[in-house]
């Protein structure tokens, strides 16, 4: 027997306790990010969410200008607390469209009426086939589709004051 | 007062294992004899005391004590009785505590009860015993103390996980414990034998009853597991490939290929520095299961609380012992000279296979487990789980199942390929007389399970025939251990293939009054009702299944909610048959009156778990077999533990030889 072989276990067992310390060390992230960053917007059809204002359809992106999507739902109570950081980012003409997943039209109506309505176009995912086919994990989570109609950015979670600069800084990147 | 003294006997028994290091590392170096002697009762008295610690743990949880805090955490003054006691190791510390003790107490054993081994490769062993169990009173003591008081007590405690209130589980882990933490016997003994040079057939002899001790632990454990996670969790299925079943797994697979190597050790004086490779590794993959569970770093149905600080102190130990062992494996092992030889076709050829195909599915099974955190770490998310590992690891436990059933009939030290070909003639025509008739009568049925359900029979009749040409009465319970358990895997193999080949499904909205039909069943849904027991409350759907025109069965799945904490489990309603399980769960309703059923039937579904027992019982023949043979040798030669008489041994201190 070769020697160095006696130290090939040695060897495997330390990068096994390597990797266990990386992860260990590393702050827990548990977050799933969307594979989909950097391909185009899956084609879809959604009914609108609330009769009277119309819904959103894969031809608007890719029309030269990008435009954000906020998944959400009106029994979500993250999404209330980003509705001033949307509602912001609507007032500073950034296009925003929805999607409400699981929901119903009469409680995206309170929901809109209560916590103020940032939004252009709003669709209703009533079984969540689109928030699954865009990589969305939960609710609320914000995409940036860039002119051509390219998923750019990805965020996960409410979008908080803090997040805002970051916010913008990516949506003009996206007009680039 | 009464967690104090628990408390008191932990540092009392830390204290003790320190004591045994330093005498006993001191007494294995040349000149320092005298000290010998005083390791063992330090050893005894360390398990003891270890032991008293834990029985105090119990009785704080049977008292309902909230004045500690443990209990207050996972405990209840409503909760029955057994999971009160139970409680004591369903959560971190708790389980911690038993982990420890049931390492003093194998120590301690060890001390008292082994006689055979040269006694300075047993001060090693205690030696090295009491290393391992430094580090984890430390833990203990240092980062998850189970005696910690709370102040005020609270009015009442915060109740056990529900999904752990369940007479299995109650005593799954503890199973499992005895299992992982036996292994460490062997860990040291290798350790002990790999310091004094003494690698050889007494070592193997003297390893082997803790390791079948173990495997029979495991066994049972990893069988209990599946049957708990197939009932409890209500998704039906019966492996899951979650990490924390690979870390029992893991273990089981190093110590099955460890069983039998060290058999051809001690038959043949082969294999000595693979052994003890295996003894380091299967003892390493426990404690790695261990780390995986406690530390949260891999996400499971079974985590427990994530907490950073706690695997990081695991994961220490885990470095120092795991890399100390084989650092020492590797600058020791060369010195030892490798034993007898042996021709490729022969028993030793088969054992030797055996643990080459075992290695490789303990590589695999541990890449699927780590590989999500290797990518992790390189930044992106994959889970792996059944569609890796079902088909990258079927083909090599097919063929090692194929060989384990003709390696017992073949001879030691060589024999000839043509005449194994004539006695396994049978089985194979066998084999391929079952394949033939599936792919006539079962059309369809993919090829994994084809080849499971084929090669069943035919390793089951390979299993019986060492028995042929014997006189039953006088065969050695080694011999039916072996054959029992060799039966079981095949009888395990035939449960499984069955399952994923004929299993239906079926998944439904159903209204009251519907009916449904499920392989040979009918079933209908009469009602859904609600129901209490003493912590929960719960739906339970009422529905009658009827085979043909046979007799009405009555199943009751229920969707319960359990009050402390607040958590919904479900209970599947299970019917077991003669050929198979009938299996049903209530879901949600969909608020129009009707409700979520899933429907299974399973055929011969129950064979995975009564093989798992055959091969556990097996375990048990052949470890009530070796000991009984050990005391008959004892009493025909005389106790080698007189300090001459080793001396004295007609045969030169066995094992000497193995120096290089």
């Amino acid at each position: 027997v070769k020697r160095w072989i006696l130290w090939v276990p040695f060897a495997v067992f330390s990068l096994i306790g390597i990797v266990a310390a990386w992860n260990l060390v590393r702050p827990a992230d548990r977050l799933i990010p969307s594979q989909l960053v950097g391909k185009p917007l899956p084609a879809f059809s959604l009914p609108e969410a609330m009769p009277g204002r119309p819904t959103i359809q894969r031809a608007d992106y890719g029309t030269g200008q990008p435009r954000m999507l906020n998944v959400f739902a009106s029994w979500c109570v993250p999404c209330i607390a980003e509705a001033p950081q949307l509602m912001e980012l609507a007032r500073r003409g950034i296009p925003i469209d929805a999607v409400a997943i699981r929901d119903r039209p009469e409680d995206v109506a309170r929901f809109l009426d209560q916590w103020g309505d940032p939004y252009r176009n709003i669709a209703l995912d009533a079984d969540a086939g689109l928030q699954l086919s865009i990589g969305s994990s939960g609710v609320p989570e914000t995409y940036i589709v860039d002119g051509r109609g390219t998923i750019r950015y990805q965020h996960i979670g409410a979008i908080n004051a803090t997040d805002m600069p970051r916010i913008v800084e990516e949506f003009e990147k996206a007009k680039g | 007062m009464i967690a104090e003294a628990g408390l008191a006997a932990l540092w009392l028994a830390a204290a003790l294992s320190l004591l045994q290091m330093v005498l006993g590392w001191a007494a294995v170096r040349p000149g320092n004899e005298a000290l010998l002697r005083f390791v063992r009762p330090v050893a005894v008295a360390q398990g003891a005391l270890a032991a008293v610690s834990f029985l105090v743990l119990i009785w704080l949880f049977l008292r309902t004590d909230l004045s500690v805090k443990l209990v207050v955490a996972n405990s209840h003054s409503d909760k029955p009785f057994l999971y009160k006691f139970a409680g004591a190791w369903g959560n971190h510390e708790g389980s911690m505590l038993l982990w420890v003790t049931v390492l003093a107490v194998a120590g301690g054993l060890v001390a008292l009860l082994e006689r055979r081994l040269r006694r300075d490769t047993l001060v090693g062993t205690l030696a090295a015993q009491a290393t391992i169990a430094l580090g984890f009173y430390a833990f203990l003591l240092f980062a998850s103390n189970p005696f910690e008081r709370v102040s005020p007590a609270p009015l009442d405690g915060q109740g056990l996980n529900p999904l752990l209130q369940d007479p299995g589980l109650a005593f799954h882990p503890p199973t499992l414990y005895f299992g992982y933490v036996g292994i460490s016997v062997a860990f040291s003994f290798a350790v002990g034998a790999l310091i004094t040079r003494d690698v050889g057939r007494d070592f193997a002899r003297a390893m082997r009853p803790w390791i079948l001790g173990a495997w029979i632990f495991l066994t049972l454990g990893i069988t209990a597991g599946s049957y708990w996670a197939y009932y409890e969790l209500g998704w039906g299925g019966w492996w899951f490939w979650d990490p924390v079943e690979n870390a029992s797994l893991m273990p089981w697979l190093a110590a099955t290929a460890l069983l039998h190597s060290v058999t051809v050790l001690a038959t043949r004086d082969a294999l000595r520095a693979w052994t003890v490779m295996l003894a380091v590794v299967a003892f390493s993959m426990s404690m790695i299961g261990t780390f995986l569970v406690r530390s949260g770093i891999l996400t499971s149905v079974h985590a427990f609380a994530v907490d950073p600080k706690r695997g990081s102190f695991i994961l220490i130990l885990l470095a120092l012992y795991i890399g100390g062992a084989l650092a020492l494996f590797a600058a020791r092992v060369g010195t030892v000279k490798e034993g007898s030889t042996f021709r490729i076709v022969s028993r030793e050829g088969a054992l030797v296979l055996n643990n080459l195909l075992l290695t490789i599915i303990l590589c695999l099974v541990m890449l699927g487990t780590l590989y999500p955190l290797v990518t992790e770490a390189m930044g992106s998310k994959i889970s792996v789980g059944p569609p890796w590992f079902n088909p990258v690891t079927a083909p090599f436990a097919l063929v090692l199942v194929t060989f384990m059933g003709a390696g017992p009939l073949l001879k030691w030290r060589k024999d000839d390929a043509g005449a194994l070909l004539r006695r396994v003639a049978l089985p194979l025509l066998l084999s391929a007389a079952t394949a033939l008739a599936i792919v006539i009568f079962a059309p369809g049925t993919r090829i994994l399970p084809l080849l499971g359900l084929s090669l069943a029979p035919a390793v089951a009749l390979m299993s019986l025939m060492p028995l042929l040409n014997r006189n039953l009465r006088r065969t050695p319970l080694i011999i039916w251990g072996m054959v029992a358990a060799h039966l079981g895997i095949a009888v395990s193999l035939a449960g499984m293939a069955s399952e994923s080949a004929f299993t239906k499904e079926v998944l439904i909205a159903a209204r009251p009054g519907e009916s449904a039909e499920v392989g040979p069943f009918t079933i209908r849904f009469d009602a859904v009702e609600p129901t209490a027991g003493q912590n929960w409350t719960a739906i339970q759907g009422r529905l009658t299944a009827q085979r043909g025109d046979g007799a009405e069965i009555p199943m009751l799945p229920e969707a319960r909610m359990f009050s402390d904490p607040p958590t919904p489990t479900s209970e599947a309603a299970i019917e077991t048959r003669w050929d198979g399980q009938l299996y049903a769960v209530i879901g949600e309703p969909d608020g129009q009156g009707r409700w979520q059923l899933r429907l299974w039937w399973k055929p011969w579904v129950t064979l995975i778990w009564f093989g798992g027992a055959l091969v556990a019982l097996g375990g048990l023949l052949s470890l009530v077999g070796r000991v009984l043979r050990d005391r008959r040798v004892r009493r025909e030669a005389p106790e080698p533990y007189a300090d001459e008489a080793v001396a004295a041994d007609p045969r030169g201190r066995p094992g000497r030889e193995a120096l290089a």
